[in-house]
């Protein structure tokens, strides 16, 4: 546990953005909204590995307390992400992201 | 260890993109629970064991367990699959590719004309993080049972209720079982 | 006296408070406003009147605020009361107050109750300003003011497509005059360097300014010709019929129509310093006075007869003007204001108690069912065609014909043309008397008119009859106060022997008392000879020629109207029109290619957000 020095800060910081840009990407891509949600899940922990890089390279807890912030979020996120999920299909009768866009105009 | 953070980050980084391009609901969760197993190990290596085993246990463990009863729950079958097939073809894919990419250079090149920083000393321990929770971090902690509370409620609300989920058909045995179990306890 | 100013100011008001608040004021509410300000300005001009002629003042000029200053031009907003605009208020005032009495019952039943009195005020209002301005300016905005009423009320009705169109074509051929007249206000002001009409006018008597006189004199004619629908700009006034009634018996019978009148009156030293212009008014005059008697005569509908009617009795002034009987114009101006409007309004009881039955041939036998109806169109009919002595238009018609042949200016042919009119007008006004209310009935009396409509009637014939003693010719007293009173602002009348005027006061007595016994002979008897005559070849090309205002409809039409459409045609496409076009194309492209960007779907959004990251990104990067 003692050579944590030689990994760099700002590769890992760009993979996380990489990550995040894959979850945005999927966002925009799918219309599925299991997969919109799916896709915000890779955006949040992508957040989240750019927390931790930062609080190695300092070494202070706070990246870990943010982790477990985002994490807290997240589930509520998910809870009630996937009530609305379940909402519209019963509703639509589809999970079709484009479907549901009765704010158009 | 830091072969097995840039492995991780590795893994984490096609599984990712695996998600994104499955065409099965289930696939793709399980590709996104590979994700976040990858990322609990990079989070390790990079001396956050308190965030990882968060990672893997609540994160991997609970909420993905969640998304996994949801996807089972909603049924979606082959048609499904073959509908999505249609959706995904590469004019699709074109544009936001394309942007998400520009964006991905320009933020490289950004980050790496920044200053080489590198990771300086070692592990936080989970005392560590627990004191600084209870000590800077106590309003964030209540804030947090806030919003779980919230989202317990949402969740509640929104959820349809009973008889239109049609879980009528199976309730006698349901309630069989139940009786079952309290009379064992 | 000072409150000269609240009689235009009084309509004026009354049409603005209609006009903002007309809608939530009920109908009760609009009646009395509209009527009210116009009772009031009435009240206040005869008091001013009265005031005027007690003083024994000879002009009162009220200069209200600076209205433009523009380089050299400065035309303050001024009241200008001398006796001519005195008389022209208190007929104006009067009549409209009677007539939007008569409204009030009249329109009873319209949903635009509170509109119809708020464009009659601003009516009222305009032509005020017309008669009361101190300035050409002024005039020339009364003038514009009561044009654009004349439209908005003959269009009144306007879910009917044709009313539109008449008050179209009110308002095109107008503007004819109006653009002469323009003209001639341009060229005025350039040669005298002032609008004031007072200054004006002594400029342009100078001798040196013969030329100008001449010229100004043209235009200003044709402004009149336009507005009080003379030959040749009259064919918008039998159509104008498709208005209201109480609109034909206002604008089109006693005051809009006699704007040009008072406009030539008003400018006469322009018109004694060019007598070759004189001479063609008074030529203009004579032609549309006989002209109108003669399209008159086949009408079916009873308004187009009045309409006609008033086209040839407006002729009747100017032919006046023409031959220099200024104040005789202005007598016969009041006393047809009175009886037009009788007739007018009497015909409206008749038309509206048979359910808008306008054909003469249709309506008949009224006079015992509509006695209202009946004696007062008696009255108004006598007093139009002139019968002798007991009746108003009897002592300014004649006044008139008598300068039309023997005055210094006049001729015999003017004198004979009036003459042969004044025996046509009793001859068609008394043709509609006998087919409407003697005869058989051919309709069921559907509704009888109300106290409003008989008291407005009751009060107009009053002043048909005697109206006419204030101007007695110098045979039966020469009582004439009115005359001599106008003679003070107009100037003198271009003198007329006295020779022979009982004789020819007697032969025109009997004239009109033939032109009657002719009428009932022919319509009513109906000979056997005139029933043959009608059958011959020829009569009925003569008819439908007369019937159609001798196709001066036809001849515009021709002339005018499709050659400028044709043009108008061909300039379509042009380049002025294709640059307009582009840059509604490119509107339109915007907003189709905006709407698609709200598409209501969250995946686009989310793109829309990141080309947004990116574009600040670079933007932040560049820097």
């Amino acid at each position: 546990m003692s050579e944590v020095s030689t990994i760099s800060t700002p590769a890992v910081i760009g993979i996380s953005l990489a990550l995040f840009l894959i979850g945005l990407l999927g966002v925009m891509v799918r219309r599925d909204l299991l997969f919109v949600l799916m896709s915000l899940e890779i955006m949040l922990n992508a957040a989240g590995l750019a927390f931790i890089a930062a609080a190695a390279k300092w070494r202070q807890p706070d990246g870990q307390v943010m982790v477990l912030l985002i994490l807290v979020a997240a589930a509520a996120e998910v809870g009630v992400g996937l009530s609305l999920v379940l909402r519209l299909y019963h509703q639509f009768d589809t999970v079709d992201g484009d479907e549901i866009s009765l704010m158009r105009g | 260890m830091t072969i097995i953070c840039y492995a991780g980050c590795a893994v984490a980084l096609i599984s990712a993109l695996m998600v994104i391009t499955q065409k099965n609901a289930m696939h793709a969760l399980l590709y996104l629970i590979l994700m976040l197993l990858a990322l609990g190990l990079v989070f390790f290596t990079l001396g956050a064991p308190f965030a990882a085993v968060l990672q893997v246990a609540i994160y991997a463990g609970a909420i993905m367990v969640l998304f996994v009863f949801v996807v089972m729950m909603l049924n979606l079958g082959p048609a499904t699959e073959r509908q999505e097939r249609r959706w995904l073809g590469a004019r699709i894919w074109s544009v936001p590719a394309l942007l998400t990419a520009v964006l991905l250079a320009l933020s490289i090149y950004a980050i790496t004309s920044a200053s080489e920083a590198r990771v300086t000393a070692g592990v936080v321990t989970p005392k560590e993080v627990g004191l600084s929770l209870y000590r800077e971090y106590v309003i964030a902690v209540e804030l947090a049972s806030l919003i779980l509370l919230a989202g317990l409620v949402g969740a509640f609300h929104l959820a349809p209720a009973r008889r239109e989920l049609d879980l009528s058909r199976s309730a006698p045995g349901t309630a069989s079982t139940a009786v079952e179990t309290t009379q064992g306890e | 006296m000072q409150l000269l100013w609240l009689v235009p100011a009084l309509p004026l008001l009354g049409a603005l408070v209609l006009a903002l608040m007309g809608g939530i004021m009920g109908r009760r509410a609009g009646a009395v406003i509209g009527c009210a300000s116009v009772g009031l300005s009435c009240l206040v001009s005869v008091a001013v009147a009265g005031r005027f002629v007690t003083t024994h003042v000879s002009v009162f000029h009220q200069i209200l605020f600076p209205w433009v200053t523009v380089g050299s031009l400065q035309v303050p907003m001024g009241l200008w009361l001398d006796q001519l605009s005195l008389v022209m208020m208190v007929v104006i005032t009067l009549v409209s107050f009677l007539i939007h009495l008569y409204s009030v019952e009249f329109m009873g039943g319209e949903a635009d109750y509170s509109l119809f009195f708020c464009y009659m005020n601003l009516f009222v209002g305009s032509m005020l300003i017309l008669v009361l301005g101190d300035s050409l300016l002024s005039l020339y905005l009364g003038w514009e003011g009561v044009g654009l009423c004349s439209y908005l009320l003959i269009g009144f009705w306007h879910r009917d497509r044709n009313n539109g169109i008449a008050a179209q074509k009110a308002f095109i051929v107008t503007r004819v005059g109006d653009t002469a007249l323009a003209i001639g206000l341009f060229l005025l002001f350039w040669k005298t360097g002032t609008l004031d009409i007072r200054q004006v006018m002594q400029v342009v008597a100078a001798p040196e300014m013969r030329a100008v006189a001449f010229a100004a004199g043209l235009l200003l004619l044709g402004g009149a010709v336009g507005k009080s629908a003379q030959i040749p700009l009259h064919t918008w006034l039998p159509d104008a019929m498709a208005g209201p009634t109480p609109v034909s018996a206002l604008i089109h019978a006693a005051t809009m129509v006699t704007a040009g009148v008072y406009l030539i009156a008003r400018t006469n030293a322009v018109y004694r310093a060019a007598p070759t212009a004189m001479l063609l008014v008074a030529i203009v005059g004579a032609a549309t006075a006989l002209y109108g008697a003669l399209c008159a005569l086949p009408q079916r509908d009873i308004k187009r007869v009045l309409a006609y009617s008033t086209i040839s009795q407006v002729g009747y002034m100017v032919l006046a003007l023409g031959v220099g009987a200024w104040s005789a114009a202005i007598f016969h101006f009041v006393t047809h204001a009175f009886f037009k409007a009788l007739l007018f309004l009497s015909a409206g009881i008749a038309v509206q108690a048979l359910g808008e039955e306008r054909d003469v041939y249709r309506m008949g036998g009224l006079f015992r069912r509509l006695p209202w109806a009946g004696w007062t169109f008696l009255i108004g009919a006598a007093s139009l065609s002139a019968l002798p002595l007991v009746t108003a238009g009897f002592y300014s018609k004649d006044r008139i014909i008598w300068a039309g042949w023997f005055s210094d200016q006049g001729s015999a042919v003017f004198g004979a043309a009036a003459l042969l009119a004044s025996f046509l007008t009793a001859v068609y006004i008394f043709r509609v008397f006998f087919l409407v209310f003697l005869g058989h009935p051919h309709h069921e009396i559907e509704r009888l008119p109300g106290r409003p409509m008989k008291l407005a009637v009751a009060v107009l014939s009053f002043f048909a009859i005697t109206a006419g003693f204030v101007g007695m010719p110098q045979i039966l007293g020469g009582f004439s106060p009115l005359l001599d009173f106008l003679s003070r602002a107009v100037g003198a009348s271009t003198p007329i022997s006295s020779r022979g005027e009982a004789g020819f006061l007697v032969l025109s007595a009997i004239e009109t008392l033939t032109a009657i016994w002719f009428a009932y002979a022919l319509f009513v008897r109906v000979p056997a000879w005139v029933v043959g005559l009608a059958k011959a070849p020829g009569y009925e090309m003569v008819r439908q020629f007369a019937l159609t205002g001798m196709g001066f409809d036809s001849l515009y039409d021709r002339v005018v109207v499709r050659p400028y459409v044709a043009a108008a045609r061909l300039g379509r496409g042009d380049f002025v029109d294709v640059f307009y076009n582009i840059l509604a194309f490119f509107v339109w492209m915007s907003n189709r290619a905006l709407s698609a960007t709200e598409s209501g779907r969250v995946r686009n959004y989310a793109t829309g957000l990141l080309l947004g990251a990116v574009l600040v990104t670079v933007l932040l990067l560049l820097r």
